[in-house]
């Protein structure tokens, strides 16, 4: 099976504005509703690093209990992803 | 003086039922919740501007939840709803509540807290790789975003949820590798008496397996999960069958739990006495049938004092709004109140078959590898708390958190702490319940330093 | 569940300082039980901040910390493990010109004890600290100074006494103490009985209540620190910082981690129960940022507090019975007793067995609360 460039997929509701916004420097595009894991996540396959090993990390739960995707914009605002919407102009930074 | 209006957290079934009836006896309740939209998670409601059916977002449930969303914005005149609010401590009959950046003090006389529940997991090797999830995680991507957690998903775990997130991927076209399921098909014949009192909901859990079956969908039972694999996200999953036989199944998404664990924390904070639940293996709130706590004016509904289910929660929330008009010498419809409180028994009871048909694998918690991560918020492993357990001169779970920093992490234990418990409770060699209770410490969720205060 | 204990020295409080005295005890060859009402490190020594600190203190808590700052050094040679202390440093910031003057004062108050501090004008600060904000104007460095995790200095007492032939009894609430002749015999609620020729009375905010049974009545109020930690950040800040007037202190651990406090919790020494309070956790993080502004982005994660025993002088109660000969005090801390635990187990040890300590400790005599009544 072949690498996939993004871990979500969208499967509905694709009918609706576009957001523009930036994740490590490089331009992305996600839908006016999205969650910005998801504006994430259909980009890529990572949200941030875990602070202990350094190993990739992409949400878990997706309610806002497991608390695994807090991510920093280029400015150092911390995000919880899961619960907080794409905004246009967003610059993310996962690495 | 003007009296202070009840206060109900969460904005689910539970939430919904309480202040529609409290709406309803004249009362204005506070009504907070931390989602942008009400529903709780099983009727959760995708953002405005999404144009899926009820039909298609919850199936069989459709007409439950618009019955539910539809009392719930009947009431915006009759309630002081405040959504993206987060309750993050209480104390003394005051809130401390968290909306866009500023915390804000809620005085309250009494309070419903109806907070819900979140997946019951174990963690197993490779499992905080990017691309596994949550069984409930799963399916708000779904139903919330639209989205499926990966290309081909394996479903794996235990527990109702398991086959209807599954069938949910499968009915909008997502890619289902497989359906895997912990529990040995024996226990689940063993306990069909139990689940035949369920009625209605046993009738869709059988619909569910046989049009996934019919989809000619992988599905097994009796697995034991050995590893998610994949180099920087996950590509496959490993896992051991009925026979005892190595599987490898290719898959982008793992999507897995075993049933559900209360969120307590608030209840804890209002020091509400807390006794161990043997069905459910968690320590919980204590409670009567009608929500009434130990504590006065503090009331409790719905799966955040022990998991019953949706249609419960609904019948709890209304039963805990009576019970506060009660005691607050207001009158309350006592034939109203027997009945719900029978359905709640009645419901009770088939919540014990259920938990017989799909039981918490608790043999496989207590076996975690050494090696693999338990507490994922800090990287603390399960052979690292094993380690602790023997280096504490028989504490107890909250000398181990200290030791192995085991549960210390962002999430406060809600991923690890069911599982922590039991390889606790295995390496000190005691029952679970003498493991010891992690205690909830205010705030609830992270929040910010930067916070105004009013 | 009826038993019967015999020991040379019975010590009530499991905190650092209990522990340490029981490990001093087995030392010396002397038998010990500690009955520790609920788990050893449970109330002040396990909650407290985690500053390793001479710098700050009265001047006659010197030679005390001085001794106990040499046992900090050896600490894994002591118990077995450095429970994570770092000589990494104190500094003492002054927001205002008149603590400048502050600061000056007690650098020289303190050369005669051997304590070396260094005071930083602004551009030190800011060269040496960058990610201190404009509040700071200078500051005082304590480099022998540092921070350990308290979570694990009672309990490795614990572990190190228990190794040692201790008799450590935790859950075991003293319901009474009495005398039967020379000897005390204390007992427990759930009914286990020591005699013992010694008393050592280490039982911290209630430390006063076993001072009162024998004719000794002090004021012993109680405190609860208000303490914060945060999520895992970039580790930036290797000091542990303090300010001129207390009111807000801050430390990072490598894991990243920074932990804060200022401000007062809720105690109920009644029902041994203590509450952080919202409001001060707030406040203190406000204080937090205005000290270190990167800190504005972290999330806290926790919040928490315990009860400490609080003295009106803010200096403890150390030293023999002034009334019952055979008993021994050490209480009342006020917040400040984490660094001194280890020493005063060793100063107790020499009380007990010798008649007398090296170390000088008469200023925190408990004869100074001169309200004694004859015993009835």
């Amino acid at each position: 099976m072949s690498a996939k460039d993004a871990q979500f997929t969208r499967m509905a509701e694709r009918d609706r504005p576009r957001v523009r916004f930036v994740v490590d420097g490089r331009d992305c595009e996600a839908l006016v509703g999205d969650t910005l894991l998801t504006a994430l996540l259909t980009n890529g396959r990572r949200v941030r690093s875990s602070e202990f090993g350094d190993e990739p990390r992409a949400g878990f739960c997706l309610m806002g209990a497991c608390q695994d995707c807090w991510v920093a914009l280029e400015d150092g605002t911390r995000l919880r992803a899961c619960t907080t919407f794409v905004a246009a102009g967003m610059r993310v930074v996962t690495q | 003086m003007t009296e202070r209006p009840p206060v109900i957290v969460g904005a689910g079934p539970a939430g919904i039922r309480a202040a529609a009836t409290l709406a309803a006896a004249g009362l204005a309740p506070i009504v907070i919740d931390e989602a942008p939209r009400s529903g709780g998670q099983i009727y959760r409601r995708p953002p405005h501007g999404f144009a899926r059916s009820y039909r298609t977002l919850y199936g069989f449930d459709a007409a439950k939840a618009r019955r539910l969303h539809e009392t719930f914005d009947g009431l915006a005149r009759k309630i002081d709803y405040r959504p993206d609010t987060l309750v993050w401590d209480l104390r003394d009959g005051v809130m401390h509540c968290l909306s866009a950046g500023a915390s804000r003090e809620v005085a309250y006389r009494d309070i419903i807290l109806a907070p819900g529940a979140r997946d019951r997991i174990i963690p197993f090797p490779g499992w905080t790789l990017p691309g596994v999830y949550t069984l409930g995680g799963a399916q708000i991507a779904l139903k919330a975003q639209g989205c499926a957690v990966g290309a081909r998903v394996v479903f794996m775990g235990t527990g109702p949820l398991l086959y209807l997130v599954a069938y949910q991927y499968a009915k909008a076209g997502g890619g289902v590798a497989a359906v895997l399921d912990t529990t040995p098909f024996a226990a689940k014949r063993r306990a069909l008496p139990g689940l035949l009192r369920g009625g209605r909901t046993f009738a869709k859990g059988l619909w569910y397996v046989a049009r996934l079956r019919a989809r000619g969908i992988v599905m097994a039972s009796g697995i034991k999960a050995i590893a998610a694999q994949g180099e920087g996200a996950v590509s496959a999953f490993v896992y051991q069958d009925a026979a005892g036989s190595r599987k490898t199944i290719a898959c982008d998404a793992i999507a897995f739990g075993y049933g559900l664990s209360s969120e307590t924390q608030l209840a804890d904070l209002a020091e509400i006495p807390f006794a161990f639940d043997s069905l459910q293996q968690q320590f919980l709130p204590q409670r009567d049938i009608a929500g009434r706590t130990p504590v006065r004016g503090v009331y409790v509904a719905g799966d955040g004092s022990g998991i019953a289910g949706a249609d419960a929660a609904e019948l709890a929330g209304e039963r805990a709004a009576l019970a506060l008009l009660e005691d607050r010498g207001l009158a309350a419809d006592g034939a109203r109140v027997q009945t719900l409180e029978r359905a709640l028994r009645r419901i009770s009871r088939f919540r014990a078959g259920l938990e017989a048909a799909f039981p918490f694998p608790v043999d496989v918690a207590a076996k975690i590898p050494d090696e693999t991560v338990l507490c994922r918020c800090e990287g603390v492993t399960a052979g690292e708390l094993r380690q602790s357990a023997r280096d504490i001169d028989g504490g107890d779970i909250n000398r181990a958190k200290a030791f192995s920093r085991c549960g210390m992490g962002r999430c406060q234990a809600r991923t690890c702490g069911p599982s922590a418990a039991i390889v606790m409770a295995a390496a000190l060699n005691v029952p679970l319940e003498r493991a010891g209770r992690l205690r909830g410490q205010p705030p609830v969720k992270p929040i910010p330093l930067a916070v105004s205060h009013e | 569940m009826s038993e019967r204990l015999a020991a040379d020295v019975a010590i009530v409080g499991g905190g650092t300082v209990g522990c340490s005295t029981a490990l001093h005890m087995r030392q010396r060859g002397v038998s010990v039980v500690l009955l520790e009402r609920g788990v050893c490190g449970g109330q002040a020594s396990g909650v407290n901040y985690g500053g390793v600190r001479q710098q700050g203190r009265h001047l006659s808590e010197l030679p005390l910390a001085r001794r106990a700052r040499e046992m900090w050094g050896r600490l894994g040679e002591i118990v077995g493990t450095d429970c994570e202390f770092m000589a990494s440093g104190h500094v003492k910031l002054a927001r205002a010109d008149a603590e400048i003057t502050e600061l000056e004062a007690y650098r020289d108050a303190v050369k005669p004890y051997g304590l070396e501090l260094e005071l930083l004008d602004r551009e030190q600060l800011r060269s040496r600290y960058p990610f201190l904000g404009d509040a700071a104007v200078a500051g005082s460095l304590c480099a022998e100074d540092g921070q350990a995790n308290p979570r694990l200095v009672a309990p490795a007492f614990a572990r190190a006494a228990r190794a040692a032939g201790a008799t450590i009894r935790e859950h075991a609430r003293v319901i009474e103490i009495a005398r039967d002749g020379a000897q005390f015999v204390v007992r427990t609620a759930d009914d286990v009985e020591v005699r013992s020729g010694a008393l050592v009375n280490v039982a911290g905010a209630w430390g006063h209540e076993i001072a009162a049974q024998f004719g000794e009545i002090v004021p012993e109020d109680v405190m609860a620190p208000n303490m914060c930690v945060t999520e895992p950040l970039p580790y930036f800040m290797v000091p542990n910082f303090g300010v001129c007037g207390g009111g807000i202190y801050v430390r990072q651990i490598p894991r990243g981690n920074v932990i804060f406090g200022g401000g007062k919790g809720v105690a109920d020494r009644e029902h041994v129960r203590a509450r952080p309070i919202a409001g001060t956790s707030l406040a203190a993080a406000a204080q937090a940022i205005a000290l270190v502004p990167r800190l504005r982005h972290a999330q806290v994660i926790r919040t928490w507090t315990g009860i400490e025993g609080y003295m009106p002088d803010v200096i403890p109660v150390i030293g023999p019975s002034r009334t019952t000969p055979g008993l021994f005090h050490a209480f009342g801390f006020s917040g400040h007793g984490f660094q001194l635990g280890p020493a005063v187990g060793a100063v107790l040890t020499e009380l007990v067995l010798d008649g007398a300590t090296p170390t000088p400790i008469a200023a925190f005599d408990i004869g100074r609360f001169a309200k004694t009544e004859a015993i009835q």
